[in-house]
């Protein structure tokens, strides 16, 4: 195991195997993941990475035929067991996907929905909407006291958005640039108050400067959360990661401070892969 | 190179818009012909008053029109929830089993079943085994089960084409299953149920055959107060009267009740593609 | 995180459960109509040999001394109607489906293949009256006919009625193929009018069948039209331009007039459950061939 001393842990899986239709994608993986940190998954297509990213919010859940073993811990607690609020879990560990998915709905809903399924209703609901004078103006939003405002106004503000889209709130998502709409989803995750961040190659559909723009901001963001990325971008994974694990095969074949990996890694494998040998 | 026009092609082409442009004018012939058939009997008396059988120049077919009014209200009822309820559990609830393939296919090719199935099947189970009668329930319930599979499978069509990042995204966001499908994949996906739906209920309003056997009068003295009781609908007024009716008339009243009939089909139909336009003008992804 | 399990637990599982009920009685009724069209059919096989059923070319239930169960006639007379509906409007269909899918502007498409749609929901009964107007004088003028009611003029009124299904369904199945392959065609030199006949049309060959067969589902069971117009007559059909009664006439005609659960009752019903099983096997056939590459 790698010395995380300096660091709290937040994540630890032990033994953790996956199959997807009988085929197995994860084999015994253990690693203790630290908290505050970018930690960066890389590895060629198929290697697991995405597979295991997905098992930390039990979004494998969803996909018929997975199968997973071994334990996954946050928090002291197992949440692959069978009585794990998997609802409150996905709140506490947040995605980002790789193909900006805004809901259609406006910019405003989209964020205010993470705080509408968990029952904080929005100022006027149902047949009042009509009559309620929504606060339109950016000013006032700012100023106003209501939960899901604040929410809304704050998470656009971590994820450095508000400026770009203040005066536009009610409009539809989906009139913004790629990049925009990855940085809504980024907000909108954050508006859940996550604990985790978990983001599967969020930047391989969008420009340079978009993804200059993403991360630098993930930069900021690892002050107050967990970050954990996915990417086949190995200058990005250099960039801004401070840990990285290294997939192949379905094995994790190596972890530890992204300086060591890249410019000292214990496995052959490994110095093949970040040479760009293979990939 | 100077471009040769090519004989052959330009004379297949002209065949293929001639009778496309034919085809659609079937639609202005049917309208054209009841119109110049029936005009001379519509008129508010027409619309308005009950049906008088001994001088039907008297009377008017506002039972008729009632029944059918009646009869596609009842379809809407029992239909829509229970075609979309099942819609949404084989997209939104079933894992992709055989059984679940099963289910769709045996309900997709449930809706190339002729209708005079259906009204035998109603005659056996609402009528007789029920005991409902020949009735506006009777033929109620006949018709909503015909016009369900058509439901479920325009509404399954929608669910489905529901991109699944959208569910992923509420998913991850801490969302329950439920809250996902009401609140994220219903509003995108009830614009394809309700315009197949209204295309079923144009089409369970049109239908005579199943009215035959297990519901319409046309000796009717009262407007019906209960759904037991018997009723008179458009189609198969308009059918006694083309084939069955010695009046002189009964031709010209027929063309004016089908030219009422159609009307009402065609605006349900008319809705519907007009409220597919429009969705797909809105959609944005 | 375990606090809230039990609450998520029902509020997860109550909307399955209901929409599963839905579901369920909604199929067990849908295939409730096979099962009760053959209950009551079944007892027809024990006084009417399953030959004399279906090769009989008499039907005279109601006969004083020997009644006779023959449906052969009427089945030739469905089989008249249907096929010679198909013979005109496969054609018909075809010719729309290519204009709408190579030839038409999108624009002119988007207007025009609603349009078509259209027909389909002209209500039968409004078809067979025009026909019994306007069609059935005419074929008799020009056949020299007492009247113009027999196999010829209900064929055209069911080519009509089946016009949508063929050309909407054959229509997507030339839209799907993949612009690729006219491209590449084109690009080789051909004309346009080749690359249809060469290309796409053999490329979307399964949906174009599928859609005749779907088209010959609908002109089996069609009821309303060969009522008013196909003659009526029990008579085993020589022509075209003979009086017939099909399947779904016949019992449209006599159902009313039955005594429940009487043997003309239950073989009534038997021919409905052969018209059912006929025309679920061409759809469930036809459904094969389009849902060919997810099944």
């Amino acid at each position: 195991m790698v010395n995380l001393s300096m660091n709290k842990i937040t994540i630890t899986t032990r033994k953790l195997n996956i199959w997807y239709n009988g085929l197995q994608a994860l084999k015994n993986v253990d690693i203790e993941l630290p908290e505050n940190q970018i930690t960066a998954f890389i590895g060629a297509s198929g290697s697991g990475k995405s597979t295991f990213l997905r098992s930390l919010n039990r979004m494998i859940d969803i996909i018929p035929n997975a199968k997973i073993e071994g334990e996954i811990l946050f928090n002291g607690e197992n949440i692959l067991s069978q009585d794990t609020d998997v609802v409150a879990l996905r709140r506490k560990i947040g995605m980002v996907f790789q193909n900006p998915t805004p809901f259609p709905k406006s910019i405003f809903d989209n964020i205010a929905y993470g705080l509408e399924i968990q029952g904080i209703k929005k100022e006027s609901s149902g047949f009042w909407k009509i009559f309620n004078n929504k606060k339109n103006n950016s000013i006032e939003l700012e100023k106003s006291q209501h939960s899901i405002d604040i929410a809304v106004v704050k998470s656009l503000k971590e994820a450095a958005l508000w400026e770009e889209v203040k005066d536009r709130l009610r409009q539809s998502a989906f009139r913004l640039s790629g990049g925009q709409q990855q940085r809504l989803c980024i907000a909108r995750t954050l508006a859940v108050k996550p604990e985790i961040l978990l983001l599967d190659e969020p930047c391989s559909e969008l420009d340079p400067i978009s993804t200059r723009k993403i991360e630098e901001l993930l930069m900021l963001l690892k002050e107050n959360y967990t970050i954990f990325i996915v990417t086949h971008n190995l200058h990005q994974a250099k960039r801004i990661s401070n840990y990285v694990g290294f997939f192949h095969l379905g094995e994790l074949i190596e972890f530890g401070k992204t300086k060591d990996i890249f410019e000292n890694p214990h496995q052959f494998i490994t110095s093949e892969y970040v040479r760009g040998d293979f990939g | 190179m100077k471009s040769k026009k090519i004989p052959c092609e330009t004379i297949y082409f002209s065949i293929f818009r001639s009778v496309t442009f034919i085809g659609v004018g079937i639609l202005l012939l049917t309208l054209i012909l009841l119109f110049v058939s029936g005009y001379s009997v519509i008129d508010l008396g027409f619309l308005t008053k009950n049906w008088q059988h001994r001088d039907i120049t008297q009377g008017g077919i506002f039972p008729a029109i009632l029944g059918s009014f009646y009869l596609g209200l009842g379809v809407i009822v029992v239909s829509f929830p229970l075609g979309i309820g099942t819609a949404i559990f084989l997209t939104e609830y079933s894992k992709n089993s055989l059984l679940k393939r099963i289910i769709q296919l045996a309900i997709r090719n449930l809706s190339g079943v002729p209708s005079i199935a259906y009204g035998l099947f109603g005659l056996v189970v609402f009528v007789n085994l029920l005991s409902f009668g020949t009735s506006l329930l009777s033929a109620i319930l006949t018709l909503s089960f015909m016009t369900m599979p058509w439901i479920i499978t325009a509404s399954v069509e929608a669910f489905e084409s529901v991109p699944q990042k959208f569910r992923e995204s509420s998913l991850a966001l801490g969302a329950t299953h439920w809250q996902t499908t009401r609140k994220i994949v219903l509003p995108v996906a009830i614009t394809g149920s309700i315009t197949g739906g209204i295309i079923g209920i144009a089409r369970a309003v049109g239908e005579t055959a199943p009215l035959i056997m297990v519901g319409a009068t046309f000796y009717l003295s009262n407007l019906p107060s209960s759904p037991l009781d018997k009723f008179m609908a458009l189609p198969y007024h308009t059918f006694i009267l083309a084939t069955q009716h010695s009046s002189p008339y009964a031709n010209t009243y027929a063309a004016g009740t089908a030219l009422v009939l159609i009307i009402l089909t065609f605006l349900l139909s008319l809705g519907a593609i007009f409220l597919r336009f429009h969705y797909r003008r809105k959609k944005d992804w | 995180m375990n606090s809230n399990s039990k609450a998520l637990y029902f509020s997860e599982n109550i909307p399955k459960w209901i929409f599963g009920f839905i579901a369920i009685f909604t199929v067990a009724i849908l295939s409730g109509i096979f099962i009760f069209l053959l209950i009551s059919g079944l007892g027809t096989f024990k006084e009417i040999g399953i030959g004399e059923f279906l090769f009989g070319a008499d039907w005279n239930p109601n006969a004083f001394d020997t009644p006779a169960w023959g449906i052969f006639s009427s089945a030739v007379g469905t089989a008249m109607i249907s096929l010679l509906a198909l013979f005109i409007v496969v054609p018909f269909g075809l010719s729309i489906a290519i204009y709408l899918s190579e030839i038409a502007s999108p624009r002119t498409r988007e207007i025009l293949k609603p349009l078509v749609e259209m027909i389909a929901s002209i209500p039968t009964v409004v078809l067979g009256f025009l026909g019994l107007l306007f069609l059935a004088p005419f074929i008799a003028r020009i056949f020299h006919l007492s009247n113009g009611l027999n196999a010829l003029t209900a064929s055209i009124l069911v080519a009509v009625a089946a016009l949508p299904t063929i050309a909407s369904i054959c229509e997507d199945a030339l839209s799907c193929v993949s612009q690729r392959f006219r491209e590449a065609s084109l690009a080789l030199g051909a004309t346009q009018w080749a690359t249809i006949k060469k290309i796409v049309i053999p490329a979307a060959k399964s949906g174009l069948i599928a859609g005749i067969m779907l088209g010959l589902g609908r002109v089996i069971g069609e009821t309303m039209i060969v009522l008013m117009v196909a003659g009526n007559s029990r008579a085993f059909p020589y022509s075209l331009l003979d009086a017939v009664r099909p399947m779904t006439a016949n019992i449209a005609i006599e159902i009313k007039e039955v005594v429940v659960g009487s043997l003309h009752w239950q073989s009534l019903f038997m021919i409905g459950f052969v018209l059912f099983i006929m025309t679920f096997v061409i759809n469930f056939l036809a459904d094969i061939l389009i849902h060919k590459k997810s099944l």
